[in-house]
């Protein structure tokens, strides 16, 4: 049994139809890459999961269907969701948007406080400071590690990569291998198609709001049209 | 240099009572970007409820504490049943809507209570206390002092404890606050909730010297946006300070520059707000908000 499926999910915004059936499913410790254009319904897919968008067609958490699906319920259920453009709290100090992160959580934080500052020195170097003066790398991984404060069973991510330094990029899905490594499930919508197909197993392809090719990301990988489109040779 | 003394801390009193309710003002603006015109009615109500307690033999503290407590239930479910239907739709009518709420509460108490002021025992006497030859009122200083309590309760809520994390991220990015877990609708609801009982400590301050009935807080209403306007609009603090400020400036102003005097307090607040805006619209705290074209 996946830990979360996507049955036929349609989803739209006023008149305009984002996701028209879009069925997908992540295992428990799966990695998931979701590739496809501008505008294939990406970002909506992540936002249904999380609730941020009203849709139809059943999504299933441990096989069972989700009724009351706003992003506070799916918060407590162990799913984290860190937005494109990262969203965090950008005049709160980098502690306070930790202990946000933990808001699902009852205690032992001061663990896993640690745990995240392990992973990312440098935000404890800059942990009184406010989020917003940090650098795009820095606020990404801070996304990131206040994602691993709540100890998600499922982290959605938006375009981790956008906007950053190549190296930082590189840390940054080290950082998710790790995770998932650890036992996370981890979908990541992703521009950079190589590297999301390096750090996934599974891969789903949209257009227009559909699912047009899955499989393996190994063997989407040396698809001639997964290869032409987004890997670009 | 002593009649100086005195008429300072007796603006400092004041002031905490301006400060107090532009807290409350700020709390409410900060989450939602709504004026809450009707904070200073919802106080006056308040404070009737505290007159009703004393009037059934309840001591002061005891129904001091408990009309807190119904001032925070009525804020919440205010809120939740009145105020959030109209967030779907734009601000501007929110705003309407408390202007509603004010003409309605003000019809609510003056339908209950009637018109008339009354004396409001308050908890403190108005017997001056002597310090180093320059008379006091216990009253003022007691209004003091409760002021700064109400303060730094309500800093350390916001700074120390799990609630106020909660409403400082609903503040910023109530979005991201739901992806995180924090309920804000119900976070949204709280915040009416301290407002309310923030505000009712302000109009059961006011009310001994002010005399209490349904208009009593619509000057100090005023007063509590001129603040609100010089501490910075979203900052609780600047809403402290801008109040002791506002208070001291407009009692010496009264006292010391005669064609002011009395009658013309209300417009040198007014002055204040308009040369705020002018010089330094972000006021003394607040954080100056860019946006991009």
């Amino acid at each position: 049994m996946p830990l979360l499926e996507l049955r036929n999910v349609e989803a739209r915004y006023g008149p305009i139809v984002a996701l028209h059936g879009v069925s997908l499913a992540v295992d428990e410790g799966g990695f998931v890459a979701v590739l496809g254009a501008n505008g294939a319904g990406k970002t909506t897919t992540l936002r249904a999961i999380s609730g941020l968008v009203k849709t139809s067609g059943d999504i299933l958490l441990d096989g069972e269907p989700v009724f009351r699906r706003t992003p506070e319920a799916m918060a407590r259920r162990g799913v984290a969701h860190v937005p494109e453009g990262r969203g965090t709290f950008a005049t709160l100090s980098v502690l306070d948007n930790l202990r946000l992160g933990a808001w699902v959580q009852r205690g032992a934080r001061g663990r896993d406080l640690a745990r995240v500052f392990e992973f990312f020195p440098r935000l404890y170097e800059r942990r009184e400071q406010q989020a917003g003066t940090l650098s795009g790398g820095e606020q990404q991984m801070l996304a990131l590690a206040r994602a691993m404060m709540a100890r998600p069973r499922l982290l959605l991510l938006d375009e981790p990569s956008l906007g950053l330094a190549p190296l930082v990029v590189r840390e940054i899905f080290a950082t998710l291998r790790r995770m998932n490594e650890n036992g996370t499930a981890i979908v990541v919508v992703e521009q950079n198609a190589a590297l999301a197909l390096d750090a996934a197993a599974q891969a789903y392809v949209l257009e227009t709001g559909t699912v047009v090719l899955a499989g393996e990301a190994a063997a989407l990988r040396h698809n001639d049209d997964v290869r032409r489109s987004y890997l670009g040779y | 240099m002593a009649n100086f003394l005195q008429q300072v801390v007796s603006g400092l009193a004041s002031g905490g009572i301006y400060g107090s309710l532009a807290l409350a003002l700020v709390i409410i603006y900060r989450s939602t970007g709504v004026l809450n015109f009707a904070q200073g009615e919802l106080a006056t109500l308040s404070t009737f409820v505290c007159l009703a307690l004393l009037d059934h033999g309840w001591s002061f503290w005891p129904a001091f504490a408990a009309t807190l407590a119904l001032s925070f239930a009525g804020g919440l479910v205010l809120q939740r049943t009145v105020v959030r239907p109209a967030q779907r739709g734009p601000q501007i009518g929110v705003v309407i809507l408390t202007i509603g709420l004010l003409i309605a509460v003000n019809g609510l108490t003056t339908w209950i209570w009637g018109g008339a002021a009354r004396q409001f025992p308050g908890p403190f006497s108005t017997a001056p206390i002597h310090v180093g030859g320059v008379a006091f009122s216990k009253q003022d200083l007691g209004v003091i002092a409760v002021s700064l309590v109400t303060v730094a309760l309500v800093g350390l809520l916001f700074s120390r404890t799990k609630l106020g994390l909660g409403l400082r991220a609903t503040a910023v990015n109530p979005n991201e606050a739901r992806l995180v877990g924090v309920p804000v609708g119900w976070l949204l609801g709280v915040g009416w909730g301290l407002a309310a009982a923030i505000g009712a400590v302000a109009g059961v301050m006011a009310a001994p010297s002010l005399f209490l009935e349904p208009n009593m807080m619509q000057a100090v209403l005023l007063y509590a946006f001129a603040a609100a306007v010089l501490g910075g609009m979203d900052s609780p603090l600047g809403a402290v300070v801008g109040g002791l400020i506002l208070g001291v400036l407009l009692n010496l102003l009264g006292t010391y520059v005669h064609w002011v005097g009395g009658e013309l307090r209300l417009a040198a607040a007014l002055a204040v707000i308009l040369g705020v805006l002018l010089v330094r619209p972000s006021g003394l705290f607040g954080s100056r908000s860019v946006t991009r074209a």
